[in-house]
């Protein structure tokens, strides 16, 4: 693998600098990077190539691999669009708004970064159990949380709201003001204002919190697993199933539903980078 | 033009704060709240016999472990190979960053599977492995390599950014002058990324100490012997020894609150000298 790339990792300044240490430094980075990430997912994708036809439609056509896979997928689509609405608009209040607190607020916002999964799991589910804080009131409202797909989307949300605070947040910053006060002088409203220019300045960075978030919560185990109630074929994550699968020694299986979320998971983000560098090129021209 | 044009009317402003803050009440502050009701649940006294059973200060100890030798291989890692991205030009180098990256894109599940792939009894080296009865998988070494992958973009996605801003000159300078490389390194690169460095660190302990998912498939499980302290608190929350869970978990949040109020303060006294994306 590093053979292959080193044409592609020659230098190609070499006069011009004086410092040292070229060699070492991007041999230590490559073996390093090897050893660590690119050898054990290449270990992973060697296994997936060696499975048969016959075994991949045995795995992929069980209804509790798709209601795995649909559940993780689902359930971080939805979580990131509710993160895309509430994190847009808490990025708007500590940007645009001064309150008491607002600076521990902000800071506050990172918690989910910080916080252990296990942790938020069970803290979730604490407070979404039939007898918890919140539980207690939703249970007569006939809203279930914890322990349904529902759950599973509120530990979602929890584990990818800083994704879209912190992309949306430094764009907000940089909005020009006097493109507002254009629009208002022309005669916009506050609402127009905001959907026809404030909106579009930021809809880049808020595809990118959206796309991190749900990249985040798709993969996303330590948090959801002990609000989720883990039922095969209605809560169960597609991590869960991985791990479920290893316990029973089935590695082919464990792999083939890892290798189908990879695959996904960098489909999606590819789409999403493909999608900003075409805006950008028909922005510029 | 007067101000008032482009701000929104006060009850606007008021319900809009109100939404915002009621939404990160409810998922940021009350499970915070949570964890410290329920761990005090039945008082000081039963808190803190929780905390010192044998196995929860193995937890402990295994957790303390496991950060202290991941960490400082990510920070040399972070350290190379930043310095080898920003004080030089070679083609590939946006594809080396994205490879870089790479594990946060992984789900932790998946980031654990690897390493039994590839170490496991099955795996691609485990029969050579048991042939020289060294155990990866279920053992320290797995804990260790699991960890090391999802902390992995910690330290040099802070460092890259920042030496890449910062340039070369002072480096150049400095080698014209006649100092070595590694004196370079040492008396002009690394004080001039010190903050930028702790921040990264930061972030990298507080995952490496937090991680679940990954060093859950790895681990084994095996009390007193592979159970991190995230690990023991899904044991404790299993059993249904909740003070026990939430008394661990404490120690995790109070882990994760110190962590923010550090992250908190360097971008508040250097934030000229942290890189522009921070989290």
């Amino acid at each position: 693998m590093t053979t292959a790339a080193l044409p592609l990792l020659r230098r190609t300044r070499v006069a011009s600098s004086v410092i040292p240490g070229f060699a070492p430094a991007l041999g230590f980075t490559l073996f390093y990077l090897s050893l660590v990430v690119l050898l054990p997912l290449a270990a992973l994708l060697l296994k997936a190539a060696g499975t048969t036809f016959e075994q991949w439609g045995r795995i992929l056509g069980d209804s509790r691999v798709l209601s795995a896979l649909g559940l993780s997928f689902g359930g971080a689509f939805a979580a990131a669009l509710i993160n895309a609405v509430f994190g847009l608009l808490v990025a708007w209040v500590l940007v645009r708004y001064s309150f008491p607190g607002r600076k521990i607020i902000d800071a506050l916002v990172d918690l989910p970064f910080a916080l252990p999964t296990a942790v938020a799991g069970i803290a979730l589910t604490a407070l979404y159990a039939p007898n918890g804080w919140l539980g207690r009131h939703l249970e007569p409202l006939g809203l279930k949380v914890a322990f349904t797909p529902l759950g599973v989307v509120v530990a979602m949300v929890f584990i990818g709201l800083p994704f879209v605070v912190r992309t949306v947040e430094p764009v907000l910053q940089d909005v020009d003001l006097e493109l507002e006060e254009a629009a208002a002088s022309l005669g916009a409203d506050r609402l127009q204002t905001f959907f026809r220019v404030i909106l579009p300045a930021i809809a880049p960075s808020l595809l990118t919190g959206f796309s991190l978030a749900l990249a985040r919560a798709v993969g996303e185990y330590g948090s959801v697993i002990f609000i989720a109630g883990n039922l095969p074929g209605v809560s169960e994550i597609a991590p869960l199933l991985i791990i479920t699968k290893l316990e029973q020694y089935d590695y082919v299986g464990a792999t083939a539903i890892a290798a189908v979320m990879l695959a996904i998971s960098f489909t999606l983000l590819l789409a999403v980078n493909l999608l900003q560098k075409w805006r950008r090129a028909r922005m510029g021209a | 033009m007067s101000n008032h044009a482009i701000r929104e009317p006060v009850a606007v402003r008021w319900t809009l704060t109100a939404v915002a803050l009621g939404f990160l009440a409810l998922f940021l502050a009350l499970p915070l709240a949570a964890v410290l009701t329920e761990a005090f649940a039945k008082g000081w006294g039963a808190y803190l016999r929780a905390l010192a059973t044998d196995v929860t200060l193995s937890s402990i100890r295994l957790t303390l472990i496991v950060a202290a030798i991941s960490v400082p291989l990510n920070v040399v890692f972070g350290l190379t190979a930043s310095w080898a991205i920003a004080k030089f030009d070679f083609r590939g180098k946006s594809l080396l960053i994205s490879l870089i990256e790479l594990p946060f894109s992984v789900s932790p599940v998946i980031s654990g599977l690897i390493y039994v792939l590839l170490f496991g009894l099955q795996g691609l080296l485990g029969p050579f492995l048991a042939a020289h009865d060294f155990r990866v998988i279920f053992a320290v070494p797995g804990i260790v390599l699991a960890t090391i992958f999802v902390t992995f973009p910690f330290v040099a996605r802070e460092l890259i950014p920042l030496m890449e801003e910062q340039g070369r000159e002072e480096e150049e300078a400095a080698l014209t002058l006649g100092a070595s490389g590694l004196r370079t390194f040492w008396l002009v690169t690394l004080p001039n990324v010190r903050w930028g460095l702790l921040y990264g660190v930061l972030l990298c302990n507080a995952r490496a100490m937090g991680e679940f998912g990954a060093v859950s498939v790895v681990s084994g499980h095996i009390r007193g012997l592979t159970n991190t302290m995230p690990l023991h608190v899904e044991i404790l929350y299993n059993e249904y020894d909740f003070v026990g869970a939430f008394a661990v978990a404490s120690l995790l949040a109070l882990l994760a609150v110190v962590t923010l109020a550090a992250k908190t303060a360097l971008e508040w006294w250097h934030r000229d000298e942290l890189t522009a994306t921070s989290h």
